[in-house]
């Protein structure tokens, strides 16, 4: 292997000479990067990880295309789709936008303020994220049993999955250099105004990712959404797989979708622009002065509070009651143990999966930035779109007919499965990290006469440690409240928490059902809690943790 | 070396464990998924697996006696049976899948008519009547359910309540009927009215139901039989068990709905017939065929009979008390092979925008 130091393509751009504290995006493709340097075992990783990733949008392709344009196109060119398609797309940009706002929002007034408590909210507005979008569905439903339609369905993934924005967010606030805010406050801008100047316009990126996270998990999102009645194209194609017996034109409703979550990523990938924050230099790590709420602290303490108790209290509230008032069933007892173990089991592998795969395309993407790895990293982004359960007959396909049935209803695909279904969200944060750790440090290593690969043990992983960290919650999250795929490929005779939720509530028996969506919570609270402790341990810029030094390389935006 | 090293010493000390542990748990997590893996491989001649559309409660008492008489376990998969269906045909000739057990019969019907099922023995069928089975002998009905009208009892008295299906489409209904297009159970109907009034005049039909249901479109009929029982909605037409089981779950006290029965031979009074068939794949035939005879021998049927899941046996002699007498049902007479795969059904579906 070349040596690193010598490769000038490794250099930052002119403008961004290493600087720890930038936000955002990688470095552009410059005239620079054409030769970027080739790392031949990273490469074949990475192209493994996405073969892996996009063989069930091959699926869909080719399922698609079999069943001939005669079939799709009364199927697809009707009023029905284009009442779904307006459903999908006004609930997408009004449930990006109110979590844009909410998240940011209460990102600010997290690390910027000095709102009372703010260490105990930092924890607290992140664990909704925890909590499965169908069990808030739930939850609102039992309380209001007339819940539904576009306002509910948009309240519902609102309060679900505002989070996504929250945690870069207040990352970046955290690693954002507070003088631009003083400079601005002292040139004699207002309070608001420096707001949206200054403190959104450095957290712009942060913003920007988080939302189009967001978008893609509404877009794919199915149990809440059925839960309430409201109909989306998801929704739709889980009716197409289910009546019609055509796997054909249920895949053809998916290719709508995954258009849509392509559109999505490529209008951030626009409005991301060359934009990298404004930070030039690490500057000086010191302790920012929150900014006094004045006579506006019990509005700020209401505000966190309310969307507390929203986004938390509703959910754990209606299961509790439900819990407490004890209906009777006719349904056979359960495990809830083992169906506890099952979903933990199966989910930490698939985030530590989904983490050690996503490592080879972030490090290359970012160090190595060669056109066709930008065009992979995005690519595989589009799975994301994809309903759960195509993703599951496309695994059951490949193994059955290539495998012979090797794998199939292990735990082991599950496992895969899982971890291709939700990669992105670990490709997000781990690129997050890697882009944010200093390659100087690396080049010292490399300088010093340290080989490779123990410069990736003892300095690249330990800086980038923290995103794996974040990658892993993410996907452990999401993986633990998967249904409609697990259904499919779980082990026969075994139960996940979301399986036999699902059993009993599908059944009537709301009461048996509960214990089971209170478990998700409590064991998806484990990493959410984590998630939000150690952003609130990040070393402080502009919160008020104490102290630390540079330490930069530990930053990470999602 | 100290000072060589200084500037990563401290990620190092804090990262190493961590990674260490991390990678540890991954190695582990691997030998023990190797470990846990290939359970479908390693069944056996006594053991076969299950893909069951139909209720989890009957399906487990049934599959528990089976293994007690005959020692031959059996490994259940829940979901729902549409579902299994598009999974059994991708699957292909590797499925894992011996039996299928479903709520209705277009689902094995349309494995039937892709070649996918094997012929039942003639000494099963010989026990359920010939109109409640497969045509040409390819799976064996095991219970049945009738459609009703569900109400809820302080919206709507039953003297203003419908007598046939096809007053639902006027225009005194809108608002008050629920309506679940993408249910399984719902198509039947639509297949039955087609029949007897033709494609168009079917999909107006459909069409005025779906203005009717305004926004009481739902996914599934236990829906619609909680929403009436929650007084949400007026009416819905649904299987009859459904509303015994919520009965069951919820208790009679929380019951606010009841059922009523459409006039004799109503094109909308349809039954329904649950039916078990065995993949031509198996490599377990004889113990298949074990199963699916024990499933409408009288002591499978007597497990119906007295399950909680509220469908009526249709086999060996037995009956069900508690409900309506079977006898006493008047449906329509549209048979098995008329249902089909319902193919027509969710073409008119689709067209009236409800699929």
């Amino acid at each position: 292997m070349t040596s690193v130091i010598a490769d000038p393509a490794r250099d930052r751009p002119p403008g961004t000479p290493g600087t720890p504290g930038t936000l955002g995006s990688p470095p552009r493709p410059s005239p620079h990067h054409a030769r970027a340097p080739r790392r031949p075992v990273l490469t074949a990783v990475a192209v493994v990880a996405s073969i892996a990733v996009l063989l069930p949008l091959v699926f869909l392709l080719v399922q698609a295309f079999q069943v001939g344009w005669g079939t799709l196109d009364p199927l697809l060119f009707r009023s029905l789709t284009a009442q779904l398609l307006w459903n999908t797309i006004s609930l997408t940009v009004v449930v990006m936008t109110l979590c844009a706002v909410i998240g940011t929002v209460t990102a600010w007034f997290v690390e910027r303020t000095q709102i009372p408590g703010r260490r105990f909210w930092a924890v607290l507005v992140v664990i909704p994220l925890g909590i499965p979008d169908f069990v808030v569905s739930f939850g609102w439903r039992a309380i209001f049993p007339s819940f539904g339609g576009f306002w509910a369905a948009v309240l519902v993934m609102s309060m679900a999955v505002y989070p996504l924005v929250y945690l870069p967010v207040a990352a970046s606030l955290r690693n954002a250099d507070p003088a631009q805010e003083e400079v601005a406050r002292s040139l004699g801008l207002g309070r608001l105004t420096t707001f949206w100047r200054v403190t959104v316009g450095q957290a712009r990126l942060a913003i920007l990712g988080g939302a189009v996270l967001v978008g893609l998990v509404v877009l794919a999102e199915f149990g809440a959404f059925e839960i309430l009645g409201f109909r989306t194209l998801t929704t739709e194609i889980y009716t197409e797989f289910t009546v019609g017996f055509s796997t054909s034109a249920g895949c053809a409703f998916s290719l709508i979708l995954v258009v849509l979550g392509a559109a999505l990523l490529l209008g951030e990938s626009t409005l991301r622009g060359g934009g990298r924050g404004a930070r030039l230099g690490a500057g000086v790590a010191r302790q920012m002065r929150p900014v006094p709420l004045g006579r506006t602290r019990p509005a700020a303490l209401g505000g966190v509070g309310l969307l507390v108790a929203v986004a938390l209290g509703v959910p754990v509230g209606s299961i509790v009651y439900l819990i407490v008032r004890r209906g009777s069933t006719t349904m056979p007892p359960a495990s809830l143990l083992g169906a506890a173990g099952n979903t933990f089991f199966y989910s930490a592998c698939a985030g530590l999966l989904a983490t050690a795969a996503a490592l080879p395309i972030s490090l290359l993407s970012i160090r190595a930035p060669r056109r066709e790895v930008r065009i992979l990293e995005r690519s595989n982004m589009l799975i994301l779109g994809v309903p759960g359960l195509v993703i599951a007959l496309a695994f059951t396909y490949f193994t059955e007919h290539y495998l012979s049935g090797f794998l199939y209803q292990t735990p082991l695909l599950l496992i895969v499965t899982y971890a291709v279904m939700f990669f992105p969200l670990a490709v997000v944060s781990v690129r997050a990290a890697v882009a944010r750790s200093p390659v100087g440090l690396e080049e010292v290593g490399h300088s010093l006469g340290v080989p490779r690969h123990k410069v990736f043990w003892r300095v690249t992983l330990p800086l980038i440690g923290p995103g794996l960290a974040a990658a892993f919650c993410l996907v452990f999250l999401e993986s633990a409240t998967e249904l409609t795929a697990t259904l499919v490929l779980i082990p026969t005779n075994a139960e996940t928490l979301a399986t036999q939720f699902w059993a009993y509530q599908s059944d009537f028996a709301y009461s048996q059902a509960a214990p089971y969506a209170g478990v998700i919570m409590l064991i998806a609270a484990v990493p959410s809690f984590v998630l939000g402790r150690w952003f609130d341990r990040l070393p402080a810029r502009g919160g008020t943790a104490e102290p630390q030094g540079p330490a930069p390389g530990t930053m990470v935006v999602l | 070396m100290t000072p060589r090293t200084r500037v990563v010493r401290r990620p190092i000390r804090t990262g190493r464990p961590i990674l260490a542990g991390a990678l540890a748990v991954m190695l582990g997590s691997v030998l023990l998924v190797v470990g846990n893996g290939g359970s479908p491989a390693a069944a056996s001649s006594s053991s076969i697996t299950l893909y069951s559309g139909q209720h989890v409660q009957t399906t487990q008492t049934l599959v528990a006696q089976f293994e007690k008489k005959t020692g031959i376990t059996v490994n259940v998969r829940y979901d729902d049976e549409d579902v299994f269906v598009d999974q059994i045909l991708t699957e292909g000739k590797n499925s894992p899948a011996d039996v299928f057990y479903t709520e209705n019969s277009p689902p094995l019907e349309e494995l039937a008519s892709k070649g996918l099922l094997s012929p039942i023995e003639p000494s099963t069928l010989a026990h359920t009547p010939a109109k409640y089975n497969s045509p040409d002998g390819k799976w064996v009905g095991i219970s049945a359910r009738v459609s009703v009208i569900v109400y809820n009892t302080s919206l709507i008295k039953a003297s203003q309540l419908p007598t046939s299906i096809m007053d639902l489409a006027q225009p005194k209904w809108k608002g008050k009927i629920a309506l679940a297009g993408a249910e399984t159970d719902f198509q039947p109907i639509v297949t039955s009215v087609a029949r007897k009034y033709g494609d168009a005049a079917a999909l107006t039909w459909l069409e005025a139901l779906k203005t009717n249901a305004t926004s009481h479109i739902y996914p599934d009929n236990e829906t619609i039989a909680d929403e009436v029982n929650r007084g949400q909605v007026a009416l819905g037409v649904v299987n009859q068990y459904y509303w015994y089981r919520e009965r069951a779950e919820v208790g009679a006290s929380n019951m606010h709905s009841k059922i009523a029965y459409f006039a004799p031979h109503d094109v909308g009074y349809v039954l329904d017939v649950s039916g078990a068939g065995i993949l031509k794949s198996s490599t377990h035939q004889a113990a298949d065929q074990k199963f699916v005879a024990f499933l409408n021998s009288a002591q499978g049927q007597k497990i119906i009979a007295q399950s909680q899941s509220f469908e009526y046996p249709i086999a060996s002699g037995v009956t069900r008390t508690g409900e309506t007498p079977f006898n006493q049902l008047q449906p329509n007479s549209i048979s098995i092979a008329q249902l089909g795969t319902g193919a027509e059904a969710i073409k008119l579906l689709q067209e009236a925008q409800l699929l």
